[in-house]
């Protein structure tokens, strides 16, 4: 036992987890070495994050043991994880908005003055060497309303480090920021490694785990599956570990008719976006690409009608169109799937059903009454089609795994039988295998004459699925690209701002 | 992702789906071991009958809150339309009429125009919410105030009283051997309940509440059903009011104090969620007003103090949230 204990910081054994119609965790293990970074993957809904759950207090596991430090341990709340050194940064950061970057950091444990009064002065200087010993260039007392995301998940990793943390727990932390923030979080993860600490890093992304990674723990439907160093292994290998099958082709990209133009946005022009004109074909994939807060989801918006614009004008198939808010833009056969699903798109608390059902229900009215049993055949049918795992169409939606939810989100707008999709980030957040089958999905629909506008921000997933691809920078668009001319370099070029404009 | 239901689990989902029900069960139990008086028909029906007002304006105030809204305005609008109604409903022969001009008019018109006031101040509460965005808790705290004020204004602070016998028929009269409260409730409740889960209305309240901006996307127009849903509690606030002063034979400004308190605690005993929105369902709100009621009997006929009732009251509507709260805590 002591020379494993001297080896592995931390060894979680036969973890089982239970919840009602879901059987999460089933005699799971995961052991994870000294100052190495340990890769945990897996499809959503594989347990990660139940087993996550399970070492930060938030579950106590129905059986198993947790071994931290060569002691056996109950972690009976949050509280005491991060007493013992075990802290998280969650995917979805909460900081308090008003307050400064000093102020998150020590929140709850404030520095006093002998008087009992919080001793500002004293946080602002801890913190400030803290930011310096992670290599983070910020101001202790800047408001984090004014710090971008990339840098809010940076300053999480201070808080983690302030508390001494021997493991850090990250959750996709790179699922909300730009290439080179990723190159500024990896150097922070490689001198957290150089202090002998630990980290467990949730990801999708497979350039990351084989760049930052040293093992790698694969879970699939609550299982373990196995533990691998990351140099005996490559992405076929691991792709394959994770879906249980083997992937051929990631992007399922069909050539299909393309037709005439079917919808022209002219000039838009609002908060986030200027002056922004493209035209999408039927049967045509359009892509959308460009980094985070190019304005790209704000411009969709406005078309679909969530937020009018300052100026512009929308043509569907030559005709101009007053779209004054979302129920116009349905009426007129457009369908969006917003980029995030929880805030924007699911009803939580609401049954499978229902949630796919409420944009379609005026055609579910038979009288003044909801027709209950064609909204069951409907959801039926899209179960099948879409491949949802859910153990019924009346399980409350939050008991589902993202790629799962997605899927419903997908029906949804399935059912209004739209001609244009606009899909912002489909894909984000979800396992390989829905990926997989979002992008068949995808492919199936221009074949029937639909017309798709994918806003992304993996340039693989653009590249793969467009037929053509405008970039925007900083709300403006900076270049349209056909299929064949468009590259990785070009399109970075462009949502950089650094090329010229190929229009 | 599927796995078997453990009995324990099937258990819990079972108690969390029907809990409130046996809970109603067992205080029925208790309350008819502590009191042979309990089991009559006389004193089910009074229970029943005490309850009619409370559960009539908690069945609108349970859709404000499934709209994740908050109505504090409902003790008050029943205040000022009882007073209209009873206005219209006055004996133009008897001394000290209110309004002569309007004073004997049919009970139809008396009804008509209390609903009418009701909606009318639920509009303004629809319109300030849906409209101009301010809080819910807001804008219905300036309607508790500015109602009551209102029915002080209309009466000079005075009860309206020597209602005609077709008015007080509301509150005092029988139809097929029950009190008509009673079936009022009856029929509103089952309407009510029809009218949130099997139409489109109802949908949409529930996914507004849930999540308002999802709820906007998929479509749905959140300023019309948002405004709909206040007009609707006022217009159930406004029967309230009728049966409350025809039961006692006079419209009084000052009736209605607190009822507001009374219909949310019956909502959130029954499930609705003050803290998520998008929960709530009329058969919970009726258990938890009949809870209530079963509770206010129970400790009436065990010579219980009013003021003990009250703090018990307190008790179990805190009790009530912090096992709503466990419950989602168990599940998240």
């Amino acid at each position: 036992m002591s020379r494993m204990a001297d080896e592995y910081l931390l060894v979680m054994s036969d973890i089982s987890k239970q919840f009602p119609g879901v059987c999460a965790l089933d005699k799971v293990q995961l052991m994870v070495r000294k100052g190495k970074v340990h890769a945990l993957m897996g499809e959503n809904g594989a347990g990660k994050s139940t087993l996550m759950k399970c070492l930060l207090g938030m579950y106590v596991p129905d059986s198993g043991t947790i071994i931290f430090k060569g002691e056996k341990i109950k972690i009976p709340n949050p509280h005491d994880a991060l007493s013992r050194g075990i802290s998280m940064i969650h995917q979805e950061l909460n900081p308090i908005p008003h307050m400064t970057i000093a102020e998150n950091i020590f929140l709850g444990r404030e520095t006093r003055t002998w008087y009992g009064l919080v001793d500002m002065k004293a946080m602002n200087k801890k913190t400030e060497k803290l930011l310096a010993q992670l290599g983070i260039r910020l101001s202790p007392t800047t408001k984090m309303v004014e710090v971008s995301i990339a840098n809010t998940q940076l300053i999480e990793i201070a808080k983690a480090v302030s508390y001494d943390a021997d493991l850090i727990v990250m959750d996709e932390p790179t699922s909300a920021i730009t290439e080179a923030e990723v190159r500024v979080l990896f150097q922070t993860i490689r001198s957290l490694k150089e202090q002998g600490r630990s980290i467990i890093y949730i990801t999708h992304k497979m350039d990351e785990v084989f760049e930052i990674a040293d093992e790698v723990t694969v879970l699939r439907d609550g299982k373990y599956v196995s533990t691998d160093p990351v140099h005996t292994l490559t992405r076929e290998i691991l792709i394959q570990k994770m879906v249980g099958r083997e992937l051929t082709d990631m992007f399922h990209k069909e050539q299909t008719a393309i037709g005439e133009t079917v919808l022209e946005v002219r000039n838009f022009t609002g908060r986030k976006f200027r002056n922004i004109s493209f035209q999408v074909r039927r049967g045509e994939i359009f892509g959308i690409a460009g980094l985070m807060g190019a304005g790209r989801t704000e411009l969709l918006e406005a078309v679909f009608g969530v937020q009018r614009p300052d100026s512009g004008e929308v043509f569907i198939r030559g005709s101009k169109a007053e779209i004054g808010s979302p129920a116009d833009a349905i009426r007129l056969g457009l369908a969006l799937l917003t980029e995030d699903r929880k805030l924007t798109g699911l009803f939580m608390n609401a049954m499978v059903m229902d949630n796919m059902a409420i944009a379609n229900m005026k055609k579910y009215l038979r009288g003044l009454l909801v027709d209950f049993r064609k909204i069951c055949a409907d959801s039926e049918k899209m179960r099948s089609l879409l491949q949802i795992k859910t153990p019924s169409l009346k399980q409350i939606i939050k008991y589902l795994s993202g790629g799962n939810q997605q899927k419903v989100l997908l029906s949804r707008w399935l059912l209004t039988e739209p001609s244009i999709l606009i899909l912002d980030e489909p894909t984000r957040g979800i396992d390989v295998g829905a990926k997989a089958e979002v992008h068949r999905l995808m492919a199936e629909l221009t074949h029937q004459g639909k017309t798709i506008i994918m806003i992304s921000s993996e340039l693989p997933e653009i590249l793969g699925m467009s037929d053509r691809i405008m970039v925007m920078h900083e709300g403006c668009k900076t270049g349209e690209l056909a299929r064949a001319e468009a590259t990785q370099e070009k399109i970075l070029q462009l949502a950089t701002g650094t090329g010229l404009a190929a229009a | 992702m599927t796995g078997r239901l453990s009995s324990r689990a099937f258990l819990n989902s079972l108690l969390r789906t029907y809990g409130i029900f046996f809970i109603f069960l067992g205080m029925c139990i208790i309350a008819s071991l502590l009191s042979p008086a309990f089991l009559t028909k006389i004193n089910l029906i009074n229970i029943v009958r005490q309850i009619s007002i409370i559960g009539l304006i908690a069945l609108g105030v349970t859709g404000v809150i499934v709209a994740a809204g908050i109505d504090l305005s409902s003790g008050s609008v029943v205040g000022l339309t009882c007073v209209v109604a009873a206005a219209f409903a006055q004996l133009p022969s008897g001394p000290r009429v209110l309004y002569p001009s309007i004073a004997g008019s049919p009970v139809y018109l008396s009804i008509a125009a209390g609903c009418l006031v009701g909606m009318l101040a639920g509009a303004i509460n629809g319109f300030l919410i849906a409209k101009t965005k301010i809080p819910p808790f807001i804008a219905t705290l300036g309607m508790f105030s500015a109602a009551r004020g209102a029915a002080m204004l209309f009466t000079a602070g005075r009860p309206v009283s020597n209602l005609s016998d077709a008015y007080n028929f509301i509150g005092q009269g029988d139809l097929f051997g029950l009190p008509i409260p009673i079936l009022l409730l009856a029929v509103m409740a089952l309407f009510t309940h029809i009218l949130y889960s099997r139409t489109k209305f109802g949908k949409y309240i529930y996914a507004i509440g849930g999540n308002e901006q999802a709820a906007h996307i998929s479509g749905i127009n959140v300023t019309k059903y948002k405004f709909l849903i206040y007009v609707y509690a006022g217009f159930l606030s406004a029967l309230g009011g009728i049966v409350v002063s025809s039961r006692i034979g006079s419209g009084q400004p000052g009736l209605g104090v607190g009822y507001e308190f009374d219909a949310i605690t019956a909502a959130v005993i029954g499930g609705a969620s003050l803290s998520a929105g998008g929960i709530g369902s009329i058969p919970g709100t009726i258990i938890g007003a009949l809870i209530i009621g079963v509770l206010n009997n129970t400790l009436d006929l065990v010579n219980v103090s009013a003021y003990w009732q009250q703090i018990i009251k307190g008790v179990i509507i805190v009790g009530a949230v912090i096992l709503d709260q466990q419950k989602h805590k168990a599940v998240i």
